[in-house]
Parts: C-alpha cells; sequence; structure tokens
C-alpha cells in the first residue's frame, strides 16, 4: 500500500493530505489538520456530528476519504464563523441556546448552512406535500431536512428556533 | 479497515481484478469496511469518471449511474413525471448521505440485517456455508416473502423500489457491451447463494438507470417505519395506478422491506385490474400478495402490516 497524496481547499487553504488512504476526510480535519471543530460521534453516517460542507453540499465526513476530495472546496466549523465574527447562524443558537452540551452543535450548524442552500434551490423533502411545489420553511419541513443530524441532550425545539430566525432575518431584508 | 490501494479511475470502469471494489459516494461501501464486512484488496475511484447527468431517452429518461441522490430527487423532470422516485428517495437516508449516494450505487447497496454486518455470527450472505443467526434471532426487520433457509435478509433501499413500481431499466456495460436489465430482474432471490445480492457480473458496472415515458395516473410511495424520518423500511408501497370510469385500467405495485428484493406481485395486480376500488377487493388483493408470506418471530407483524399499508395506498390512490 503507497502512500498518497491530495490538495484540498480547506476554509479557503490549500492544505495537502499525504499518507494512507484508509483516512477519513474526518480524520484528516481533526487529526492532521488539528480543525477539531468537526466532530466524531458515531463514526457510521448516522448522527451528523462530522458534517461539513464538500463543494456547497452538506456530507458525513466520516464517510467519505480524503484521498477522493483532491481538489474539492470543504468548509468546516471553523470556516463558517469566528467567536469574533460569528455568522449569523452561530449567534442564533446563541441567542435561542440551541443546545446543551455542544457536541453536535458544529454539525447542526453546517448541516443547516448548507440546508438553507437547498431550501432556497427549492428542492423538496419527504413532508412536502406535492413534490413540484416550492416548499416553504414550516417547522415540519425544518425538522425532515434536520433529520441527519442528532442531538442527544434533545435541543430539537431550540435548534428549530435558530434556523427559523435566520430565515426570517434573511426575509427581512 | 484493511488496508487498501487507492486509484482514481478517468472512465467508468468494470473492475479488472478479484479484490477490486468501485467506491463512487461511499456511504455503504465505507461503512460496510470499517465494520471489515468488506475489505477490498483495492478501491477503483470512479466518482469523477461522468455518467452523472440525466438526460431525455427514449421518451422517458437516462439517469447517469453517478447522478446523486439528491440531485435526482431534485430534479424538475424527476418531480414532475415521476413524483414517486422523488417521493421515494427523499423517504430514504439524510440529507447528507443523499448529497454522497449514487443512482447506481444505491441499486447495489446491501443489507442492513444486523447479522451480516457483525463479522462475530453467523451469515450465508457474509460468509457463504456459516448458517443464518437471523433465523432464530432478532428478526423483525426481515423478510416475510421470497426467503429461504439460508437467508431471510431484506434489500433495505426506497428509490429502487419505486424504479420497480415504474419498470426502470438498469444499463449495464460489460465485456460484451452494454445490456439493460429490467429492475425487476437486477436483485433476486437469497435462494441457496445469498452472497449475490444481484445479477450484476463481476465483470460488470452499472452506467445508468433508464425510465420509460411517464406513466399516466396517481403516484405514490408510502413508508413506514419505527421513526417518521432517518429509518429504514418496515413496509413501504410504491405505487403507480391509473383508474378509468371508476375501475383500476393501471396498476403498478412494488413493496419495500419484506423481500431481498422490490417485491413486485403480477397476481396482486391482476386482482385489482379491471375492478372498482372497494375494501373488499383491497383485501382480496391483499390476500394474494401475502398467500405465501411467512413470519419467522419477530417479523410476523409485517404480513398484518403490509395489509394495511396496501389498503391505505389504494383508499388514497382511488379518493376523488
Amino acid at each position: 500500500m503507497a502512500t498518497q497524496s491530495a490538495t484540498l481547499d480547506v476554509n479557503g487553504e490549500a492544505r495537502e493530505f499525504q499518507g494512507d488512504p484508509r483516512k477519513t476526510l474526518l480524520d484528516f480535519l481533526r487529526h492532521d489538520l488539528k480543525l477539531t471543530g468537526t466532530k466524531k460521534g458515531c463514526d457510521h453516517g448516522q448522527c451528523g456530528a462530522c458534517t461539513v460542507i464538500v463543494n456547497g453540499r452538506r456530507i458525513n465526513s466520516c464517510l467519505s476519504l480524503a484521498i477522493m476530495h483532491d481538489g474539492d472546496q470543504i468548509i468546516t466549523i471553523e470556516g463558517i464563523g469566528t467567536p469574533g465574527d460569528l455568522a449569523a447562524i452561530q449567534s442564533a443558537f446563541v441567542t435561542h441556546d440551541g443546545f446543551q452540551c455542544g457536541y453536535c452543535t458544529p454539525g447542526q450548524i453546517c448541516s443547516a448552512t448548507a440546508m438553507l442552500k437547498e431550501l432556497a434551490a427549492g428542492w423538496p423533502s419527504a413532508v412536502t406535500e406535492t413534490v413540484t411545489d416550492t416548499p416553504a420553511p414550516s417547522d415540519k419541513e425544518l425538522r425532515e431536512r434536520m433529520s441527519g443530524n442528532l442531538c442527544r441532550c434533545g435541543a430539537y425545539s431550540n435548534i428549530i428556533a435558530a434556523i427559523r430566525e435566520v430565515i426570517q432575518s434573511e426575509e427581512g431584508t | 479497515m484493511k488496508p487498501f490501494d487507492y486509484r482514481r479511475v478517468a472512465n467508468l470502469q468494470p473492475v479488472d481484478q478479484p479484490g477490486d471494489r468501485l467506491i463512487a459516494g461511499g456511504t455503504n461501501l465505507l461503512d460496510l469496511m470499517k465494520l471489515e464486512v468488506e475489505a477490498p484488496r483495492r478501491l477503483l475511484d470512479i466518482s469523477r469518471a461522468g455518467h452523472d447527468q440525466i438526460t431525455a431517452h427514449e421518451g422517458g429518461l437516462r439517469i447517469g449511474a453517478l447522478v446523486t441522490n439528491a440531485d435526482c430527487a431534485a430534479d424538475p423532470r424527476i418531480r414532475a413525471d415521476y413524483p414517486v422516485l422523488a417521493k421515494a428517495i427523499l423517504a430514504g437516508a439524510s440529507p447528507q448521505l443523499r448529497n454522497k449516494a449514487t443512482t447506481g450505487g444505491n441499486l447495489c447497496q446491501r443489507t442492513r440485517c444486523q447479522y451480516f454486518m457483525a463479522t462475530d455470527t453467523r451469515c450465508n450472505k457474509r460468509q457463504p456455508g456459516s448458517g443464518c443467526d437471523a433465523l432464530q434471532g432478532v428478526n423483525r426487520n426481515h423478510a416475510v416473502l421470497g426467503t429461504s433457509e439460508a437467508c431471510i435478509a431484506t434489500y433495505p433501499g426506497d428509490m429502487a423500489v419505486a424504479l420497480t413500481a415504474l419498470d426502470a431499466g438498469v444499463e449495464v456495460l460489460g465485456q460484451d457491451g452494454t445490456r439493460v436489465i429490467p429492475v425487476a430482474e437486477f436483485h433476486q432471490l437469497p435462494g441457496d447463494d445469498p452472497a449475490r445480492d444481484n445479477v450484476l457480473r463481476d465483470d460488470e458496472v452499472i452506467t445508468a438507470v433508464t425510465l420509460p415515458e411517464p406513466a399516466a395516473g396517481r403516484q405514490s410511495y408510502r413508508k413506514i417505519r419505527d421513526r417518521s424520518s432517518y429509518a429504514f423500511a418496515l413496509v413501504s408501497v410504491a405505487a403507480v395506478i391509473e383508474l378509468r370510469e371508476g375501475r383500476f385500467a393501471r396498476v403498478a405495485l412494488a413493496f419495500g422491506g419484506l423481500a431481498h428484493k422490490p417485491w413486485r406481485d403480477p397476481q396482486t395486480e391482476a386482482v385489482l385490474t379491471g375492478r372498482s376500488p372497494s375494501p373488499t377487493l383491497f383485501d382480496q388483493a391483499a390476500d394474494a400478495l401475502l398467500a405465501k408470506a411467512k413470519g419467522r418471530g419477530g417479523n410476523d407483524f409485517k404480513i398484518a402490516l403490509a395489509r394495511r399499508a396496501l389498503a391505505a395506498v389504494l383508499t388514497e390512490a382511488t379518493e376523488e
């Protein structure tokens, strides 16, 4: 097994991956780049704690190999905002207590960020009554669209409130 | 995870040596590699090998094998003309997984039987000849139709159930060129060789799924599961139903969660065709569907659940 390499754009910076092709994107971000905001929960694509945005799409970084992402643009929680310059969705999570322990939060926020783009693009979901319709951002829609992110503390209602605030503030502008 | 070699390939091609596996989205394969249920010696990465477009094809559509589930379900043509397919895809997995999972890979996804996924148990699918711990084990998720004493696993997907009701084709490329397999014949029953999920040969690769001209009538997908989102089906029903003058003119029904493949039963459809909808008729259709159903204890409830799911789908499809 040969060592192999790839270059990934992570939060706007070119980063070199080199090593065992078994390494997941998640382990590359956390272990090699020390970007430990992205969390490992189940490591099997069931909990969403590892959600990052790749080329504009949210994915489970635990179920993807780093070597497969040569040239891809990766956004992690560190690229969404910083403590001194929070993104609107991050501020809304703080305002609405969208967490208790916080472990799932980076995944929730990355997921919500990409989810809002899917909604804006008019993608239907499993609860959209008629799939040809442009879905309205009801709580039912938001819950379904965030179902890939588990929160064992059960902060779901506050997470939905935070997302709703961002949608309403965007509608207002 | 066992060590493997990795190579990206530019074209969609079958594997050329034993121990090779193709990887695209990887959402199922990498999961199974972590569990060491799968241990390929080499991964051929086809994720950038094209075949990622949906195009017009013989009055219908051709969905490239590398079109993601997310893109397929969001496509305006799929939503307008094949809503059962959009609904089935959206009923499966999570948004994150649908962004990676591909059309070809989804057809090939492996069972979620917990004995198949645990290497310290006996499983004829994972290790031929070792036995089946599901027969006497925890089997509430298992099949009730078309099973064998070697395997009672289910095919877990949603997309293929809708494709089966739509009479889709699976286009595959092999050494001898291209062939199209009707999706209803793509997956196979376990028999005495459950290691094989489908009829795809080792030297073949899926290049596309073809959809025939849009069918008239109502399309629906009903999925019953333990929680309302992000769970595999206990029972699911894909339906394409056309009524004319108060009678069933055309009925296509495919079921998930009941068998080792998406289940389509011509007799059930024949019971309904030409008749007027009524609860009695729906019961007769369920009798035909479930005549040979066999529970194994934990999954006995699926037989009653399938009957009720069928009645609910037919009721909804025939409402004014």
